[in-house]
C-alpha cells in the first residue's frame, strides 16, 4: 500500500494521538524487555572476548572467532553435541508422543470417575519443583537404601548405583520428564479431542466403524494441527533441553551421556569463570534453536498449512 | 472439563467382543497411569513415617513399618528452614504482583489495534521466546545493575513471561470492542477503562495467568541459586537442592558414614520432600482447573 509520505505521516500523529496512553501503559514492559532481554544479547559480544569478569570489555581482550574455535576444536564439542542432540531425540521420541496416547485412552474412557483420576493423577506431578523430582530421583536410586533397589534385589537382582553409570542417565532423564510432563501436556490434545464433531463418530458407527477404526480415522486427523502447533512450539525448547534437572542429576562420572550444550555453557561460566568460552558455547545453541524454530514452522506451513506465523 | 462425553457409549447396542477386550485394556492402562503417577508421592510418605532401619532394609514398600514421626522432628531443625520457607512466600507473593503488573498492562496496550508501532512492539516480545540471551550474558546483565544477590532481581528481573504475558493479550482481544467504544464515547481514559473495565471483566484469566507465574516463582530453582548467596535471602527450592541432591549425589565418596546416621538421613530427606510438597497438594485441587484452560488458550492462541 503506497501512501505518500506526508499522508502517511499524518496518520501516524493521528495513530499516536490516539493511542498515547496506551504507550504509557506498554512502557514499563517494554523497558523491562529491553533491559533483562535484549540488553543481555548485547553482551552476547563476550563471546569474541577472552572476558575477564573484572576488567569489563574494556580491559578484555578482542579475540575474534577464537573462543568459538576452542569451543568446537576441543573434546567437549563433539560429546555435548551429541548429548543434546541425543536427549532431544529421545524427548521428540518418547516424551513427545505419549501425552497424545494418554489423551486419546482418556477420551476413550468410559467411567466417568477413573478418567477424573487418571487425569488428576498424572496432571499432579507437574506441580511437584524439579528440585524434589530430582531429589526423589537421587534418593529412589540410592543403591543402598532406594526403593527401586529395593525391588529389584526382591526379584533377585542385584542393586545398581544407577545415577554413576553413564547408559542409564538417559532412560533415567527421559522417565522422569514423562513422568513430571504427560498430564500437563495431554491436557491440549484431551480439549482438541473433546472439540471434535460427534457427528463423524455416529456416521462412522452406521458404517460400522470399530473402535480403533474410529480412533485412526477420526481421532488422530482431528488432533493434527494440534499435534503440528504443538511440535513447532516446542522444538526450539527441545535443544535447549531440560538443563535445570540435568544439572541436578548429572555428576562428572555421567558426562559422557549427560553433559549437553548448556549445562557445559554454565559449568564453564558461572563455575570455572571462562566467560567467552561459556558464552560462545551458549550463542552457538541459541542459534541451532532460532534455525530449528524457523524450519520447523517452514515445513509445517509447507504440509500442513498450520504455523505459527 | 465440563462437557464430558462419551464416544463409545451411543454404541454400546452393537458393541461386541473386542469393544468389550478394549475397554478392559482402557480401564487397566487407566488404573496403572494412576497407580504410577501416584506410587512415588505414596512412599516418600510411608517412608517419613517410618523408622529408619525399616526403610533401609526394604521392608518399607506400600505401607508405613513402625510408625514414628522422629524424622519430621529432625526434619524440622534444619537451618534455615523457616527462613526460606518465609522467603519463597515472599518471592512468591511479590513476584506475582510484579508478574501481573506488567504482564497486564503490555498486554492490553498490545490487544488494541489502534497503538501504534503494534505489530513491532508484538514482534519484540515474541521474539525472546525464539531467542535469548542465555544464561551467561543474563548472569553478567544482573551483575553490571549491581542486582546479584538482591531480592530486587529475582522479583524484577522475570517480571513477564511472554507466554503468559501472550495468554492475557488474546483474553483482552476477545472482550467485546463495543464495551470499549461505550466508555470512549462517555469520555473515559485508556486507563480507566483497563482498570475499570477489562480488568473485571477478564478475572479468571487473571487468576490463571497468576496461578502460572505463582507456580513457576514457588518451584522456580535455577536463577535464584545462581544470583542469591546469602542464606538469608534463598528460597525453599534453593535450600532443598542442597539438602537433597547436593548431599545424596555424594553418597559414594561419603560411604563411610556409619550405617545408622545414613539411614536416618534417608527418612529425614522424604520428610523434608514431603514438607515441600504439601503447599502444592495443598491447592492442586482448587487451581487445577485454571491450569486445564490456561494451557489450552494458551497453545490455540501461543
Amino acid at each position: 500500500m503506497a501512501t505518500s509520505n506526508g499522508l502517511g505521516r499524518q496518520s501516524m500523529r493521528k495513530r499516536f494521538l490516539s493511542s498515547w496512553q496506551l504507550l504509557i501503559l506498554l512502557l514499563p514492559g517494554l523497558i523491562w524487555y529491553l533491559l533483562f532481554c535484549y540488553k543481555p544479547m548485547v553482551g552476547l559480544r563476550m563471546a569474541f572476548y577472552d572476558y575477564n569478569i573484572f576488567r569489563g570489555f574494556e580491559g578484555s581482550e578482542f579475540v575474534g572467532l577464537e573462543n568459538f574455535k576452542i569451543y568446537m576444536t576441543g573434546p567437549d564439542f563433539f560429546r555435548t553435541v551429541k548429548n543434546t542432540l541425543m536427549i532431544a531425540l529421545w524427548q521428540l521420541l518418547i516424551c513427545f508422543p505419549f501425552p497424545i496416547l494418554l489423551a486419546i485412552i482418556v477420551t476413550e474412557m468410559k467411567s466417568n470417575l477413573l478418567r477424573k483420576a487418571v487425569q488428576t493423577a498424572t496432571f499432579l506431578p507437574y506441580f511437584i519443583s524439579t528440585v524434589v523430582v530430582c531429589g526423589m530421583v537421587v534418593n529412589f536410586l540410592s543403591p543402598s537404601t532406594g526403593i527401586i533397589n529395593k525391588f529389584i534385589e526382591l526379584f533377585g537382582g542385584d542393586a545398581t548405583y544407577f545415577m554413576v553409570y553413564p547408559q542409564y542417565f538417559r532412560p533415567i532423564y527421559t522417565i522422569m520428564t514423562l513422568w513430571q510432563t504427560a498430564g500437563f501436556n495431554s491436557v491440549v490434545y484431551i480439549a482438541a479431542l473433546m472439540g471434535i464433531d460427534t457427528e463423524l463418530y455416529e456416521a462412522a458407527l452406521v458404517d460400522g466403524a470399530g473402535r480403533f477404526q474410529r480412533i485412526w480415522h477420526i481421532t488422530l486427523p482431528g488432533i493434527v494441527p494440534t499435534i503440528v502447533t504443538m511440535l513447532v512450539m516446542n522444538i526450539g525448547k527441545m535443544v535447549k533441553v531440560g538443563y535445570e534437572s540435568i544439572l541436578l542429576l548429572y555428576q562428572p562420572s555421567t558426562y559422557s551421556t549427560a553433559d549437553v550444550i548448556s549445562t557445559y555453557s554454565f559449568r564453564m561460566g558461572i563455575q570455572n569463570g571462562d566467560y567467552g568460552i561459556a558464552t560462545a558455547a551458549g550463542l552457538f545453541e541459541a542459534v541451532i534453536a532460532l534455525i530449528l524454530v524457523v524450519a520447523a514452522n517452514k515445513i509445517s506451513k509447507r504440509l500442513t498449512e498450520t504455523a505459527l506465523w | 472439563m465440563s462437557k464430558e462425553r462419551n464416544k463409545g457409549g451411543s454404541g454400546a447396542r452393537i458393541e461386541g467382543r473386542g469393544e468389550k477386550i478394549f475397554d478392559i485394556a482402557v480401564t487397566i492402562v487407566g488404573i496403572v497411569l494412576v497407580i504410577i503417577c501416584l506410587y512415588p508421592l505414596w512412599y516418600v510418605f510411608i517412608a517419613s513415617v517410618s523408622r529408619p532401619l525399616y526403610v533401609e532394609n526394604g521392608s518399607v514398600m506400600f505401607r508405613p513399618a513402625y510408625f514414628t514421626l522422629e524424622s519430621y522432628k529432625e526434619a524440622f531443625k534444619t537451618p534455615f528452614l523457616w527462613t526460606s520457607f518465609g522467603n519463597s512466600l515472599f518471592y512468591t507473593f511479590f513476584g506475582v504482583l510484579v508478574n501481573m503488573v506488567f504482564s497486564t498492562t503490555m498486554a492490553y496496550a498490545l490487544s488494541r489495534s489502534r497503538l501504534l508501532f503494534r505489530k513491532g512492539f508484538t514482534m519484540l516480545a515474541v521474539f525472546t521466546m525464539w531467542f535469548s540471551a542465555g544464561i551467561i550474558p543474563m548472569y553478567m546483565n544482573f551483575r553490571d545493575f549491581n542486582l546479584l544477590d538482591t531480592r530486587t532481581a529475582i522479583l524484577f528481573g522475570f517480571a513477564i513471561s511472554t507466554y503468559n504475558m501472550i495468554i492475557l493479550k488474546s483474553f483482552f482481544e476477545q472482550v467485546p470492542s463495543a464495551l470499549e467504544e461505550a466508555a470512549f464515547i462517555d469520555g473515559a481514559s485508556d486507563f480507566r477503562i483497563f482498570v475499570q473495565i477489562f480488568l473485571p471483566l477478564s478475572k479468571p484469566a487473571l487468576a490463571t495467568v497468576a496461578l502460572f507465574y505463582g507456580v513457576n516463582r514457588w518451584n522456580g530453582y535455577f536463577w535464584p541459586m545462581n544470583l542469591l548467596t546469602s542464606d538469608s535471602k534463598v528460597p525453599l527450592q534453593v535450600l532443598l537442592k542442597k539438602l537433597l541432591v547436593d548431599r545424596t549425589a555424594n553418597e559414594m565418596e561419603s560411604a563411610i558414614i556409619t550405617s545408622a546416621s545414613l539411614s536416618n538421613q534417608t527418612t529425614v530427606i522424604y520428610a523434608l520432600i514431603l514438607l515441600a510438597i504439601i503447599p502444592m497438594a495443598v491447592i492442586y485441587p482448587f487451581i487445577q482447573k485454571y491450569f486445564r484452560s490456561g494451557i489450552t488458550i494458551g497453545a490455540v492462541k501461543g
